[in-house]
Formats: C-alpha cells, structure tokens, sequence
C-alpha cells in the first residue's frame, strides 16, 4: 500500500492538510476587519463614538469626513462595511431625540455581512452604555443578556476543529479504501483471493483491519491536535469516544469498499470517493452550513450519511460531555448504515463471482 | 505551425468526448455540485428550533412568543414547563437558544423599563447561534419600541440602521452561484489539462505524440487552447443558470467578466499541467486535481472571510488565483466593478498565470528528455 505515492497522500498528506487549514484558515470569527467610519462633522460625542469602534478587536477602523471616499472601497471588497454618522447626530443626540446611525454592510457576502452587523449593534450598544455611565445614568442593559453555554470565548475553531475527525476519518476509510481495493479489482488480485477457501467476512476483515488501524491513528493525531495545539477542551469521554468513532470508521470503511465493489476501476472509486463522500462529510454534515436551514429533500439526504450523525457527536463530546441523548441515537443510525453498506458489498460480491 | 496546432486542439478537443469516462467527469460533478451547493450552501440561517420558557403568563409574553412564531428563522419553539428542562434541551440539541422570559417581563415592560429577559445559546454551534440571538434581540427591542419603552433617564438614542449594498436581502445565492463560476471552471480546468497527459500516458499515445513533429511548446498550446474552451463554456453555463434559473444580477461588463475568466482559467491550467507532467495514471491525476483545489477553495474567502485569517496566511492567499477571481466575479456581477478595479484584481492573477504556465513547461520539457 505505502509503494503507492496517492495512497501516502491520502493517508497522511491530505489529513495534515486539513488539520492546517481547519486550524488556520477557517474562521467565522471577526478579527480586525476593516470598515470605514465616515464622521461627517468632527464633534466630541462623534469622536468618542469612533474612538469605541477602533478599540474594538473585531474591527480595523479607518476615519474618513465623506462617505464618497470609502465606496469605491466597498466595490472593492476591501472594507466589508461602512458606518456613516450624519453631520445632525451630535446635534438630535443633544435634543434627545432619536439619531440614527447608518450602517452600510458589503451584502456580496452575506454571511460576513451579518455577522459584520451582529458586531456593530454590540460595539454601539457598549459605546452607548459607557456614555450613560459618563453621563451619570443609571446603567441599564437595553438589549437581553446571552450566555453561550459551552463555548463561552465564542471561537469557531472549538466546533470546527472536533467535526474536522470526522473528515480526516472519512478521508481515510473511504477513499482509501475505496482506492486501494479497486486497485485490487482491477488487477484481478482480488478475485484470486476470493476463489481461496477463505470465506468472503473472514477475507473482508483481513483486507479492513490495516485501514482500521489507520483510521483510528488518524482520529488520534486530529484530536490530539484539536485539544493540544489548538485548545479546544475535550469534556467527553475518551473511552465514548473510541467506541463512536469505530462504528462511524466502520461505517466509512463498508462505503469505501461498497463504492470500489460496484466501481471497480481506481479512476471511477476516486470519483466516486470524492463526490460521494469526501464533499457530502464537508458540505451535508451540518460542520460549516446549518442542516436545519437546507432545503428538505437535501436535509432528508443528510439522514443517510453517518458524517452528519458523528459530527453532531463529535461535538458534542468535545464541548458538552457525555450526553447520552446525542450519542445514542446517533451510534444507532450509523451502526444501521455501516450495516447496510456492508450488506451490498456482500451480496455484490457473491453475484459477481457466481 | 498553427496548422499543426489547430489539428492538435481539434483532436483533443475530440478525445475528452469521445472518452466516456472524461465525459462523465466533467459534466456530472459540476452540475450535481452546482445544484447541492446553490440549494444548501447557505449560511443563512432559517427553520432552526429554539426553546422558550416563560416565567411570565402575561397577555405581552404570549405576544412575544407570538412574534417569534411569525418569523421564517423559527420553526419550532418548544415550550419549556420550568428551569430544569433547559439544559436537557440544549444539550440534546433540541433548540439553538433558550429564550428565558423572567417573572418582571410584563411589570418591567409597563414601568418603561428594560425587558426582563435573556438568551442561552448552543456554543457547538456558536456561529448559528450568534446569528440567531442577532434575530432574536431585534424582534424582542422592536416589541420592547412599540410598548413605549424609553431608554433610561440620560442614556443616548443613537440607533443603528443597517443597509446592505448590492445584495439587500442577503441572499446566500448571489454570493454562491457567482462563487461557484469561480469553483467548478477551475474544477474543470484543472481536470481536463490534468487529465489530459495522463491519459495520453494510460492509452500509450504519449510516446507516438513525442515522434511527432510537434514541438514541446506546440504541444502544450495544444493541450492549454482545449482546457480553456471547455473551462469557458463551463463558466457560461453557470453564468446563465444563475442570470435564469437563480436570479442572481448581472450588473457589471460582460468583457470585464470573460477578460477576468481567461487569465484565471490560463493561472489554473498551468497547475493542471504542472498536475499532469507529474501524474503517471488519471487516478493520481484526480487526486492531484483535489489536493489542489480543497484549499484553495477553502483559503479564498468562499466559505469565511481571509480577514479572518491570521495575517500571514492573508499573505499566502495572494498566491492564491481563487481569491482574485472571487473578487472579480463577485464585483462584476453584484457591484458593477469598474475597469481599474477589475485590473486590480487581474495583476496578481496575470504573475501567476505566467509562473504556473513557466513552471509547468519547464517540468513538461524536463520530462520529455
């Protein structure tokens, strides 16, 4: 298997890729992101307004008196908003009655564009909250108190880096399997192997248990990583968490030979073995995009693949604990789907050599 | 020579057809993953359950909750009996947030004062979560408006009023299918020059187009003309399924768009030949192609912004081609990007092309001696 320069790839490069992206370079977090905050009159109030903006560690500010100066940034896509204060502000704040502050946000990415707003209510809420303390008001809380419960740093990597197992271990027990094995196929090892006395299950098993070991080296090193290099807490158990990601490894590895079963040429198992399962696990598995907010029939989809139910797991185990109402049903339907997948291997290989 | 050239272009042109093979990969992939990605890729959030438990039983709580129920973020809303129940329901992952209305929440309303209530959210989920309390505090302070509640005695009425330019409902598809033409030309790109070598080696014709007269930069025009015809009628198709079937705008210069789309498929390709000059069987050639294109979609402002990122992986996206054709597809189509932004865009994109096309020749060169 290790002569083979994409198994390698596959088995060691392509996780540690991963890991190095996910620990990286995917964020949902703000961090100094830039917006312009255009004053169009230069007053004490409208200063310190600014001023609380630019402290802020979500947002790198840049100070301009005239709007038409930072739209062509925003065209650009290099500022992801703007925050306009009207030259009446000072003076309607003065009145005590109502100023609006605008708020322009880059809706070409509409995510950051609400996040970008989310950030900006707060900032605005705690720079008028100050204000009201400076003013000798009472301090008051305007908008409702949240906790996050969990993950109270708020930091995506502590939800992203626990599901990002559940790809390196799809990576390797399917692809890998899916690759190698119809490898075999196609040089025809495989049929000799099965026209030995050795039963199909005993022979299944021998070919599984490297890839096994692997898979489970993988989740190993990610976890380690996760909770090491990366610190995100683990408050599950570790002994759970072997047992769970042996069924999803299981799992996977049963797809990896059901796609090299029916493929049986490497070229199509790669194929199969990306479009298949590698983007389903990434995109499908409720990791970067919200199940509940995916059309039904995709979401009804999402129910067959054990990616969505060991990333809700995986989750879970690293962030929430031992949660008996995630991980039971959850090992239940990927232990049936592993035992579907595996059910077609059998019988296909049975009709095939018949 | 451009005789021999065409003859090339046409003959490769007519294997990437008739191999059944190569005609299932680049035309089943891209459309499956146009139609998953542009229906589920979204970040937008909709239909999420949530959980309230009311302290209050007054006419304004039940108002409130009423509220919520009219919104299409929420679908569900789980009514809580007491507090005991609120961790089983985050932690089964029953509801993203608790909204805990507390026993003042209609006297406090009356008396002008702040609402008495608050938020828990589900940090596994912190980004939905985030999204969901940002919904959540603006229906409960414009319920809290129309009660006539006034900020406390001295405390400023600064408000904050959010538009968003060139997409204003936010609408998760015009930022995806525009990605996506960016994403799957590449995938294309990619494939077919990567493809192409590698199968030339499979089938053993590689040896019989060394013999021929052709020389080495004959033959790789040849082999980069066919990848940008295809990558091109790719990028069109998706182009139109989102003017006609997604509704995404075309505000912007349809030249600008296809000037932008050369130079950035030109840029891929040379990955793909560099791809192929390596790849000794299709299979490696695929894997190739992937262990390419993961991250760089994932390191191109597609799925979360760079300014997220640390600042020099910001830095080692600028060689990414991705993350400047992102910017132009997305400002040719949304914002109606003017010329000079565009070739903003296009510089970087231009010093890649030529090292992926140099550093691909020169591979391809020392491969044939």
């Amino acid at each position: 298997m290790l002569r083979d320069p994409s198994a390698l790839l596959i088995a060691v490069g392509l996780p540690l890729l991963f890991l190095f992206m996910f620990g990286y370079g995917v964020s949902f977090d703000l961090r100094r992101t830039a917006i312009c905050v255009v004053t169009e009159q230069p007053v004490p109030v409208v200063a310190s307004l600014a001023a609380g903006l630019a402290d802020s560690p979500y947002f790198d500010v840049r100070r301009v008196p005239d709007r038409r100066l930072c739209e062509p940034d925003l065209v650009a896509g290099r500022i992801a908003g703007m925050v306009v204060v009207s030259a009446d502000f000072a003076a309607r704040l003065a009145r005590g009655e109502a100023a609006p502050i605008q708020a322009i946000v880059d809706g070409s990415d509409p995510n950051t564009a609400a996040l970008v707003q989310n950030y900006l209510d707060a900032a605005i809420a705690n720079w008028q909250a100050q204000e009201t303390l400076a003013a000798g008001g009472l301090r008051q809380a305007n908008s409702p108190q949240s906790r996050v419960w969990f993950n109270q740093e708020i930091d995506s990597r502590h939800f992203l880096l626990p599901g990002l197992v559940a790809i390196v271990m799809a990576l390797i027990g399917t692809m890998l399997t899916a690759l190698v094995v119809a490898r075999e196929w196609e040089r025809g090892t495989m049929e000799a192997m099965l026209s030995t006395p050795a039963a199909i299950g005993e022979l299944i098993l021998g070919k599984l248990i490297p890839y096994f070991a692997l898979g489970m080296a993988g989740m190993a090193v990610s976890v380690a990583c996760a909770v090491f290099l990366f610190g995100v807490p683990f408050r599950g158990s570790v002994l759970i968490l072997i047992g769970t990601s042996s069924v999803f490894l299981i799992a996977m590895l049963g797809l990896g030979l059901m796609i090299s079963t029916l493929a049986r040429s490497q070229f199509v198992a790669s194929q199969a073995a990306i479009v298949g399962t590698f983007l389903p696990a990434l995109l499908l598995s409720g990791l970067l995009f919200e199940i509940e907010s995916m059309p039904w029939p995709i979401q009804w989809l999402t129910r067959i693949l054990p990616a969505r139910y060991f990333v809700q797991i995986l989750q879970t185990l690293f962030l929430t604990g031992n949660t008996a109402r995630i991980i039971l049903p959850g090992t239940l339907a990927m232990a049936a789907i592993g035992a579907a997948y595996f059910a077609v291997v059998v019988r296909n290989t049975r009709t095939r050599l018949d | 020579m451009l005789q021999r050239i065409l003859h090339l272009i046409v003959k490769e042109l007519l294997a990437v057809w008739r191999d059944r093979r190569s005609r299932v990969v680049l035309i089943a992939p891209p459309l499956l993953q146009l139609f998953i990605f542009a229906n589920a890729v979204t970040q937008e959030v909709r239909n999420v359950h949530i959980a309230v438990l009311n302290r209050d039983w007054s006419q304004d709580s039940r108002e409130l909750i009423s509220r919520f129920r009219m919104t299409p973020t929420f679908t569900e809303i789980v009514a809580l009996r007491d507090e005991s129940e609120i961790a089983p329901a985050i932690d089964a992952q029953r509801a993203v947030m608790v909204m805990e209305i507390g026993p003042d929440f209609s006297r406090r309303l009356a008396a002008g004062q702040a609402p008495d209530l608050g938020f828990i959210l589900d940090g596994r989920r912190s980004n939905t979560a985030q999204i969901v309390e940002g919904y959540a505090t603006s229906i409960v302070q414009q319920f809290a408006a129309e009660r006539g509640v006034r900020a406390p005695p001295g405390a400023s009425r600064a408000q904050l009023v959010t538009r968003a330019w060139f997409n204003p409902n936010l609408e998760a598809r015009w930022n995806t299918v525009p990605s996506l033409i960016a994403i799957l030309t590449a995938l294309i790109g990619l494939l077919v020059t990567g493809l192409s070598i590698a199968r030339e080696r499979e089938f053993g014709t590689f040896e019989q187009l060394l013999v021929s007269p052709l020389r080495p930069i004959e033959i790789l025009i040849g082999k980069t003309v066919p990848a940008l015809i295809i990558g091109l009628i790719e990028g069109t198709v998706i182009v139109l399924a989102g003017a006609f079937i997604f509704g995404v705008p075309f505000r912007g210069s349809v030249a600008l768009l296809y000037v932008g789309m050369i130079v950035y498929l030109l840029a891929i390709i040379g990955v793909g030949l560099f791809i192929s000059s390596l790849a000794m069987t299709q299979q490696q050639a695929v894997l190739g192609a992937f262990t390419f294109q993961a991250p760089a979609v994932t390191l191109s402002g597609f799925a979360t912004p760079i300014s997220n990122m640390p600042d020099w992986l910001q830095t080692v996206t600028m060689a990414n081609p991705l993350r400047h054709f992102l910017v132009i597809v997305k400002g040719v189509l949304l914002k109606d990007m003017p010329p000079d932004e565009v070739a903003r865009n296009l510089v970087p994109m231009v010093v890649i092309a030529a090292v992926t096309l140099t550093v691909a020749t020169w591979f391809f060169r020392r491969r044939l001696q």
